[in-house]
């Protein structure tokens, strides 16, 4: 004898779309409040805080002041220093990352010894915390007993005099440079390695064959089919160059001296959080989430065309 | 592999010589971290800097453990981190099932509006997140650290577990559907034991991305004794410039259980880099 079908299991035989579409959306019950509470709705708060003189006790009583947040910024000789520091930091540290990271990568893509060791040992930088790495280059370039001016002024005999590299706005945005280099690398050789295992050994060789010398293989057969990967890499990289944040918050005391070695986030952290500023903070970071989105269509787009020509 | 078809003992050389420079570029820093921390206070700022400590000490580790709530701050570490990591597996893995393996209206632009998700700079809501928090009475809280860490870690791992999921053949499915097993029983039965590796790898990013986290944790806390490591650490070093042996210790138990995890799982986290892209 067969029991009659509980509701459940009639509903299973027959998978009506409702009951399915009623699982599914209780599985996404949980994540979707978490995402829309915490992400699309401050998302969609902070472009109108921007459009507001807010007030942080009142916010019912806070002034409409239109696009005054946004014209103050870029009128704003700090913001501009700022954007520019920013700007700059990605222009050298995207392309030193990318190249030496090619390098390493190609380097552990040989028969060598030791490989997972030399592997684990450069992604050391990268598993470590952004807060410990930049305690790391501040003592380094320390200018009493710092490493680096022992080795420009004693062992090298480059410098004269120890250079005071964290009291100039200028000779600041060394270690910050070097540190975003010096941290990233490891993650994209990883990237680079595995896209590098992909390629059929077979075609290095037949290259090899033809008498095509290891540069002009590099050149020919290598790098076009990292392209993909190139560019992953470079969207990645650029977006997180202008998200400078943590070195430059705790190298520079969060913009020293004068307020010249801001990054575009630690403006933002300070007109919101010192200043009381929330206006003007939220104006800066919609500004720098809409260059962010620009940017990353822009490479998208560049990569989609070289791949169709 | 493109040196190799021709190699030489010379070209060997290069190879290994090039690799070890760049070791040293990367190691160095840390191993003068190492010995700074190891160092009586008065060798700091000793002239020539030296890589392996003259005198060696355990007073800084000794002082900074005892100093401002050390002990404290490890535990709030560890406990945002656990949380942050249970909640995130469950819901992010519910999410990843709904998208992979269920039918419903809506499932393109929602998961659409994930990958959107993905793209915002974290770093560039902390205004409105700390609005909303404080709104939500979560301002100085843990649960206003974990939500946050929660929803932020959401999206990539979703994405990361959605794969994993996709590639457990149907077959299965039908077998347990026949059986009369309802979607939750597929899921918990079927699923989750068949993504281990997919499960271990969000298990990792998420618990060292909350162990590190410094933004959020900066602004969403205020009571010295609710702190996280990296907050107290970065404040220690503010507050007592020239104490970098204290500075150093502190840090380096806060690596300690980075490198543990990295070095146990190294195998997930390779692949877990290369399949998604996502940063250590």
């Amino acid at each position: 004898m067969k029991a009659r079908p509980s509701l459940m299991e009639r509903c299973l035989a027959v998978p009506s779309r409702i009951y399915r579409a009623r699982t599914a959306y209780l599985f996404l019950l949980p994540g979707l409040v978490l995402f829309v509470l915490f992400l699309i709705y401050p998302m969609a708060y902070s472009l109108r805080i921007s459009f507001y003189d807010w007030n942080v006790i009142k916010p019912l009583k806070s002034e409409f002041v239109g696009l005054d947040n946004y014209k103050a910024l870029l009128a704003d000789p700090i913001f501009r220093r700022a954007v520019l520091n920013t700007l700059a930091y990605t222009a050298i540290t995207v392309p030193a990352q990318m190249i030496l990271a090619l390098a390493v990568a190609i380097l552990l893509d040989q028969r060598i010894r030791g490989k997972t060791f030399f592997r684990v040992a450069y992604y050391l930088p990268v598993i470590t915390s952004w807060v410990i790495v930049t305690l790391i280059f501040e003592y380094l370039f320390n200018s009493q007993a710092g490493l680096i001016n022992y080795l420009l002024r004693d062992l090298l005999g480059l410098v004269g005099e120890p250079i005071r590299w964290l009291a100039d706005p200028i000779l600041t945005m060394v270690p910050i440079n070097l540190l975003g280099i010096w941290k990233g690398v490891g993650w994209s050789a990883i990237i680079l390695l595995a896209a590098l295992q992909a390629i059929p050994a077979e075609l290095l060789e037949a290259a090899a064959i033809d008498g095509a010398d290891p540069w002009r293989r590099l050149q020919h057969v290598t790098l076009p089919l990292l392209r993909p990967t190139l560019v992953f890499l470079l969207v990645v990289l650029v977006i997180g160059g202008l998200n400078l944040y943590i070195s430059v918050l705790l190298m520079t005391n969060g913009g020293q001296p004068l307020d010249l070695t801001h990054s575009v986030l630690t403006l933002m952290y300070k007109e919101t959080f010192d200043r009381l500023n929330f206006g003007g903070g939220a104006a800066i970071s919609y500004l720098l989430t809409a260059f962010v989105f620009v940017v990353s269509l822009v490479q998208i787009r560049l990569l989609r065309q070289r791949v169709e020509q | 592999m493109f040196l190799s078809t021709e190699r030489s003992w010379v070209q060997q050389a290069v190879v290994y010589g090039l690799l070890i420079m760049g070791l040293v570029i990367v190691v160095v820093p840390f191993l003068l971290m190492i010995s700074t921390s190891l160092k009586p206070q008065q060798y700091t700022f000793e002239y020539p800097p030296r890589l392996i400590p003259s005198e060696v000490s355990f007073t800084n580790y000794v002082q900074a453990m005892g100093k401002d709530l050390f002990f404290r701050y490890f535990l709030n570490s560890l406990l945002v981190a656990v949380l942050t990591t249970a909640t995130t597996l469950l819901i992010s893995s519910m999410l990843a099932y709904a998208f992979a393996r269920l039918d419903f209206p809506g499932k393109e632009p929602l998961f659409y509006l994930f990958l959107v998700g993905m793209m915002i700079p974290p770093v560039t809501l902390i205004i409105p997140q700390f609005l909303v928090v404080k709104a939500l009475k979560l301002y100085d809280s843990y649960a206003g650290l974990v939500i946050v860490y929660v929803a932020m870690s959401l999206a990539m791992q979703t994405f990361l577990l959605r794969g994993f999921f996709e590639g457990i053949p149907g077959e299965l499915e039908d077998a347990v559907r026949i059986d009369g097993g309802s979607p939750w029983t597929i899921f918990w039965r079927l699923i989750l034991p068949l993504s281990r590796p997919g499960l271990a790898t969000v298990t990792i990013f998420t618990f060292l991305y909350s162990w590190d986290e410094f933004p959020w944790a900066h602004v969403a806390i205020k009571e010295t004794t609710r702190r996280t490591l990296p907050i107290a650490i970065a404040l220690f070093q503010n507050q007592h410039l020239t104490q970098w042996g204290q500075v150093f210790a502190a840090s380096i138990v806060a690596l300690l259980p980075v490198v543990l995890v990295f070095a146990l799982f190294q195998r997930h986290f390779i692949r877990g880099i290369a399949t998604t892209g996502m940063k250590g």
